[in-house]
């Protein structure tokens, strides 16, 4: 019968990732739906480590995904911030207008 | 199996978290503007972590948490650069923080917990040391570039680089998940043994696709073209102090890291990634030549130029021998020299009651003041690469070395390059002496900025009289990462 292994999690881990890269290119409405998509590639780097960690009986995969994990709480936070203070200084966070610098 | 925790090696890193923690209470405790004392302090503690970095490392490979962290001369070397760049910068911002009213505490500590972040990413031994070095350095750094809040453009150069810096930390991550699944093992030792060894694994091309995700995530974090969209535009959004902390520290840390995951894990898989790293240096050569002509902003321009410069060291990178090594550490010691010369210049001219940033701006400074024109002078000179200055030997020993390793063609490319971007150093240096003031200059400097004027600009003139000290110890901190030819 059908049975999952290491392949099918890489496939829905690699198809996760490029949504999220091309979630950052294509999207030009709000830098939200940006923050958003680098999560998704962090998750999918996480589903990556935690296959691979059960596959090889290595614990050291799932180590790293808690790492991530944190760092990405850590970055989403600052991100935020910085968003928010734009924001102020702009009153918009659409990506059309993030132009002031460019040459 | 004895696994110690042995904290000796990172005593360094220690001291300067520890101080950051302690300037972080001096500011919520203590009434008033702290941004002096507060900077003052945190250059005295950098200062003192590199003489700890120097008293504690020796000639020895010291690892602590269980190989996670190891401090050999090279790690010694690099974190030395990484260190003076981060105080000799800060002490440079006082001026401009005090003039644009813009000081606060929080600056210094910032620019403490990038450094310490940069410390890790030098002295990584397993890619979960790198990882974290490198956020701790990248989240400081989105923090820095929006320092000034109040100001459109450097909250959107903070957005930019935090969405783009963001992107670089996925792709390298999910270069080392691959690296992992497909090796089995994030250490740099382990990587090093399953590829070298008596019995050498062949790689599975899952990880050669991992192997360059990493090293795409890593070229964007040194601004290497094709990664190199978001440099311009955070150099000139980002308040001037932190522009020059920005053009040194990190750069010198992330290139350190990026010879040392090309020569230690993936020393022994040169063949897969030479190519790739030949062509970003190729391509990130000829956008700092070319792209930077049309530029009028400095701030911008030296963004273009500091692509060329990291174009230059790859060259290095890609000959892939000790030679080249230590010619990119002998360039990033002459780079660090340059910049911080000239992002002083930059920060002491003012017109009007704000910093000078366009190129035509600063016409007429060789006549109001021949000094710091002289100055800028023989930077601009050392930065084409125009002999007897000390850019000319960072070049010189890069190129041999390619030259060396039968890398023909990059190193005539390099050449001509060089003499391309020689044309808008130069095109400075005719503004300074040839064209009519329009108008006139603020005294404004201070004695830190012309004390490093001064200093960096005698570095590049005097080093060909004494190079050897820096020769010898680049030597040396190459040679460990090559233990098989030594």
């Amino acid at each position: 019968m059908f049975e999952i292994g290491l392949s099918h999690y890489l496939i829905v881990a690699g198809i996760l990732f490029t949504l999220g890269v091309f979630g950052i290119f294509l999207n030009r409405k709000n830098v939200i739906i940006i923050m958003m998509s680098v999560e998704l590639m962090l998750l999918a780097v996480n589903l990556n480590f935690v296959a691979f960690s059960s596959f090889l009986n290595d614990l050291v995969g799932q180590v790293f995904a808690m790492f991530i994990l944190t760092v990405a709480a850590a970055e989403a936070a600052i991100g935020l911030a910085i968003l928010v203070v734009f924001f102020r200084n702009r009153g918009t966070i659409a990506v059309e207008e993030i132009s002031q610098l460019k040459g | 199996m004895t696994e110690s925790l042995d904290l000796i090696p990172v005593l360094p890193e220690l001291l300067v978290v520890l101080a950051a923690m302690a300037l972080l209470m001096m500011g919520v405790f203590r009434k008033g503007d702290n941004t002096a004392a507060a900077t003052t302090l945190a250059v005295a503690a950098m200062i003192g972590a590199m003489l700890l970095t120097w008293a504690v490392g020796g000639s020895d490979r010291l690892v602590s948490f269980g190989g996670l962290l190891v401090l050999d001369p090279f790690a010694v070397f690099v974190k030395v650069l990484i260190l003076a760049a981060s105080a000799i910068t800060a002490s440079m911002s006082l001026n401009f923080l005090d003039k644009e009213k813009l000081g606060r505490f929080e600056y210094p500590v910032l620019i403490m917990l990038a450094t310490t972040g940069m410390m890790i990413m030098v002295s990584a031994n397993d890619f979960l040391a790198l990882y974290m070095g490198l956020e701790m350095q990248s989240l400081s750094l989105y923090v820095l570039a929006a320092y000034h809040r109040e100001s459109a453009k450097a909250t959107e150069s903070g957005l930019k680089y935090y969405v783009l810096g963001s992107l670089a930390s996925g792709m390298l991550l999910y270069g080392i998940s691959l690296v992992y699944g497909f090796s089995g093992t994030t250490s740099f030792d382990g990587l090093a043994k399953l590829f070298g060894g008596e019995h050498p694994v062949h790689p599975h091309l899952g990880f050669i696709a991992g192997l360059v995700f990493v090293l795409a995530g890593l070229a964007f974090k040194i601004s290497a073209a094709p990664f190199h969209m978001w440099a311009p535009d955070v150099y000139e959004g980002a308040p001037t102090p932190v522009t020059s902390f920005f053009a040194v520290a990190p750069k010198i840390a992330a290139m350190a890291l990026l010879v040392r995951v090309m020569t230690g894990p993936f020393g022994e898989l040169s063949d897969q990634w030479r190519q790739v790293v030949a062509f970003i240096a190729l391509a990130s050569m000829f956008i700092g030549a070319f792209a930077a002509i049309a530029q009028n902003n400095i701030k911008r321009l030296m963004a273009y130029s500091s692509i060329g410069h990291v174009g230059f060291m790859l060259v290095g990178v890609a000959a892939g021998s000790a030679d080249g090594v230590q010619g990119v550490l002998i360039y990033l010691a002459i780079y660090l020299s340059m910049n911080v010369g000239v992002f002083a210049v930059i920060l002491s001219m003012r017109q009007k009651g704000r910093l000078v940033e366009g190129i035509n701006d600063l016409a007429g400074l060789g006549k109001s003041n021949p000094a710091m024109a002289a100055a800028m002078a023989v930077l601009m000179f050392s930065m084409a690469g125009i002999p007897p200055l000390a850019g000319f030997i960072g070049k010189f020993y890069v190129f041999k070395a390619a030259v060396d390793a039968g890398l023909y063609t990059l190193a005539i490319i390099g050449v001509v390059t060089s003499v391309v971007s020689a044309y808008y150093y130069l095109r400075i240096i005719k503004v300074m002496y040839f064209d009519e003031a329009l108008e006139s200059f603020e005294r404004s400097g201070s004695k830190a900025l012309g004390l490093v004027m001064a200093v960096a600009t005698l570095v590049n003139i005097a080093f060909i009289a004494v190079p050897g000290p820096l020769l010898t110890s680049a030597k040396a901190a190459a040679a460990v990462l090559f233990p098989a030819a030594g």
